[in-house]
């Protein structure tokens, strides 16, 4: 490019505002600390709004580095969506504590915490962590559920319209426009996993209950002794015991859980080891949250199929 | 839980058919009426809030275009956050003085057991304005007496406007980056001899404030300047009774008399993603301020500090990763003309007592809650009219393996080579064994 041409794009690029009539729109900063949440504020946002997620979505949400680049995006963020069940409680206080946003404080228009009305399960009854590191709140993977995925839009339609009124009914185009993709896709995702109902499943972590609950699947075991424990012989030989007692063929792995464990399971039982993720964008073809649930209904409908 | 709840909704429910039958034998029949509705109605109204409590506990059984129940706010967390960490060394040197090799207030100190640091850490949000920490630590000294101090207490403001911060308290003054972290987040079960040299066996931490600008620019930079009291254990190259052992003149009592009889501690750091797995971090530090050598002596020590790592993208538990972190720092004692402490006929020239000294270490995260680490460092001081122990030349290399059960509890396994000029080599195995109750610890980068 020689300096004529940098000129040119130069003064194209300066003089484009005045061509158009309008100042280019600021759009607001959305942070999510997840890709889930990410996607949901995408889908609710639209073009007003430029979403960024921490967490990257082939990482385990429970162990993000709170790097000092993450500082800066909280610092300019207009509003941060985490999921308030203490998924991120290792790495996220700390990163808002160097942010020094008020706009983004809990309680602020600009903070939703995605649980909030969420009914969490497996509440411990006693604060023990010779159960593993249980959450206080309850289990916190509550976006595997679309039902749970329309009190989460419903809450991001409002804040973002309390933070930013002019784009209100934009907003809330978009949050009816998804809930209805979201309801038809619901009947149909209900309808492929119908014939499974029942279906005894294990997963490494406790990260597919709320899944399990809502499509009428078992999940017997996991793979993990307790949550956030490395699994042992011991506890994998009563797994395989289970799963031959039960009849049980699949293993859901997400892409950052140790895959050859579960392999070595499903080799004495054989089951059949499903990669499924949690997080949009973890898996190609997986950007949005619905075909992120298609890919999940599809791979577990077609897994249960094969191990039938 | 909901059996409990329900056999509780029940016994009440009980409970009202009795004292409704027992009010019904004990009163007139004009007003057994009035009694009996009242029954229904408690009865009513208990059997409405077991159904409450039910529907609560339940989850929505309904699938498809399931209308999103009215939220719910969920309360989280508490006033204050508490947690415990105990530190438990154990081990063998070949240096019987094992305080002569192992110089940090937190460094393995006996051969045998250790305790060098159980602390008590709370944190909490204080107002809409400040958040609060403190940290006390319990430590057993080498003939097994208790010491307890306040290592932390401070103040930190969350909504100053300009991305400003303020913190004001007792505090480790950020310098480089180690000096900030509490033993527990350490990579090796000692701290690295440069430390120990330029900040003394516990680190450079004192009382005063610090004025954190976060800059407007799309990567991470922050600048920070600390004013601190210069006197004290804690700030032993300035004015601390550890000052003699420096220097070797006798100790003056220096008040505050100007400003820069403060300690200020400026820094700069930034930090950039190399890519989307790894990312660096550079600092330079100084402090400047007096030390009591004379009336007008100061010091001052310079470092930089360089932290970089990689973490696989499908990292599970934070797991597998690399990283390396390394500070350099220069200290320049300007000692005064002064009186031998040994000798009081003896007067010592004025002179400036140069120290240098770097540690580098390699962390490799090697599958889920297993570190292999490797460090080597070395301390040095030029010559001076006071032959110091606390200026002599000396390196360390080490190598540990550090196995976490979960991220609560921590055994690390470490082994120190050791070379002080003049004194010869030493060999140290040190086991560690690490714990933490109660709240969950958000960790820093």
């Amino acid at each position: 490019m020689n300096i004529l041409s940098v000129f040119h794009v130069a003064a194209a690029t300066l003089l484009l505002p005045v061509g158009t009539g309008l100042p280019p729109a600021k759009k607001l900063n959305v942070v999510a600390t997840t890709p889930d949440l990410a996607a949901l504020a995408r889908e609710i946002g639209g073009d007003v709004v430029d979403v960024k997620a921490l967490a990257k979505p082939t990482e385990d949400p429970h162990f993000v580095d709170p790097k000092p680049s993450h500082i800066v995006t909280l610092n300019r963020a207009d509003m941060l969506i985490d999921g308030g069940a203490e998924l991120e409680l290792g790495w996220l206080p700390a990163l808002l504590e160097s942010a020094r946003n008020d706009k983004i404080a809990a309680g602020a228009p600009g903070r939703v915490s995605a649980s909030q009305g969420v009914r969490l399960v497996e509440i411990p009854t006693s604060f023990d962590r010779s159960k593993g590191d249980v959450h206080s709140l309850g289990n916190p993977h509550f976006l595997i559920d679309p039902v749970n995925v329309k009190l989460i839009v419903a809450q991001i339609a409002d804040h973002l319209s309390k933070i930013d009124p002019s784009d209100a009914q934009v907003f809330s185009a978009n949050l009816k426009k998804f809930n209805a993709a979201l309801d038809a896709k619901m009947a149909e995702w209900q309808k492929t996993l119908a014939p499974f109902a029942g279906a005894k499943i294990v997963t490494y972590h406790k990260d597919f209950t709320y899944l399990a609950e809502r499509f009428k699947l078992d999940v017997i075991e996991t793979l993990e002794p307790k949550p956030g424990i490395a699994p042992s012989p011991s506890h994998l030989a009563t797994v395989i015991s289970a799963m031959k007692a039960s009849n049980a063929r699949v293993i859901l792995v997400q892409s950052f859980q140790n895959r050859r464990t579960a392999e070595t399971v499903a080799r004495q039982t054989d089951a059949k080891v499903l990669d499924i993720t949690q997080q949009p964008g973890a898996i190609k073809g997986t950007d949005t949250y619905i075909q992120l649930m298609d890919y999940i209904i599809q791979t577990l409908a077609s897994g249960l199929q094969e191990q039938k | 839980m909901r059996t409990r709840r329900t056999t509780a909704a029940f016994a009440v429910v009980g409970g009202l058919c009795l004292s409704a039958q027992y009010a019904r034998a004990q009163q007139p029949p004009d007003s057994i009426t009035r009694r009996q509705q009242r029954a229904i109605d408690s009865l009513s109204a208990a059997m409405r809030a077991m159904q409450s409590q039910l529907d609560s506990l339940a989850r929505a059984p309904s699938a498809s275009a399931a209308a999103p129940a009215a939220a719910q706010p969920r309360t989280t967390g508490a006033y204050m956050n508490v947690s415990f960490v105990g530190l438990t060394d154990f081990g063998w040197s070949t240096e019987p003085n094992v305080p002569a090799l192992q110089v940090g207030d937190h460094d393995p100190h006996v051969r045998g057991f250790t305790i060098p640091n159980a602390e008590l850490a709370l944190d909490g949000t204080v107002d809409p304005y400040f958040k609060g920490f403190a940290n006390i630590v319990y430590k057993i000294d080498r003939l097994g007496e208790t010491n307890v101090e306040l290592e932390e207490m401070y103040l930190l403001s969350s909504s100053l406007p300009k991305n400003l911060q303020l913190k004001a308290g007792q505090y480790f003054v950020d310098f480089g980056r180690q000096n900030t972290q509490h033993p527990h987040a350490w990579a090796f079960a000692d701290e690295p001899l440069v430390l120990n040299r330029m900040f003394g066996p516990d680190g450079l931490r004192s009382q005063g404030v610090r004025l954190s600008w976060l800059a407007p620019t799309s990567w991470y930079t922050e600048a920070m300047v600390s004013v601190v009291n210069s006197a004290g254990a804690t700030t032993s190259s300035f004015r601390s009774d550890e000052s003699t052992e420096i220097h070797g003149g006798r100790l003056l009592e220096r008040e505050v008399l100007r400003a820069s009889d403060m300690l200020i501690v400026p820094r700069l750091a930034t930090s950039f993603d190399l890519t989307e797995t790894q990312t660096v971090v550079v600092g330079a530090s100084a402090a400047l301020g007096p030390n009591n050598s004379g009336p007008d002596a100061s010091t001052q020590i310079y470092g930089v500090d360089l932290y970089w790592k990689w973490k696989s993208p499908t990292a599970h538990q934070g797991f597998p990763f690399v990283s390396f972190q390394s500070e350099a720092m220069t200290r320049s004692y300007d000692a005064a003309a002064r009186i031998s402490a040994e000798t009081p006929a003896v007067t010592l020239p004025a002179e400036t007592l140069k120290d240098q000294g770097a540690y580098a270490q390699l962390l490799w995260g090697i599958k889920p809650l297993l570190v292999a680490g490797i460090r080597g460092g070395f301390v040095s001081g030029d010559a001076a009219a006071f032959d110091s122990d606390l200026r002599a030349d000396r390196s360390r290399l080490s190598t540990d393996l550090t196995w976490l059960p979960s991220e609560f509890s921590k055994f690390r396994v470490q082994y120190n080579f050791d070379h002080r000029k003049g004194i010869g080599n030493d060999h140290s195995l040190w086991f560690q064994l690490e714990f933490l109750m109660g709240a969950h610890a958000a960790h820093k980068f």
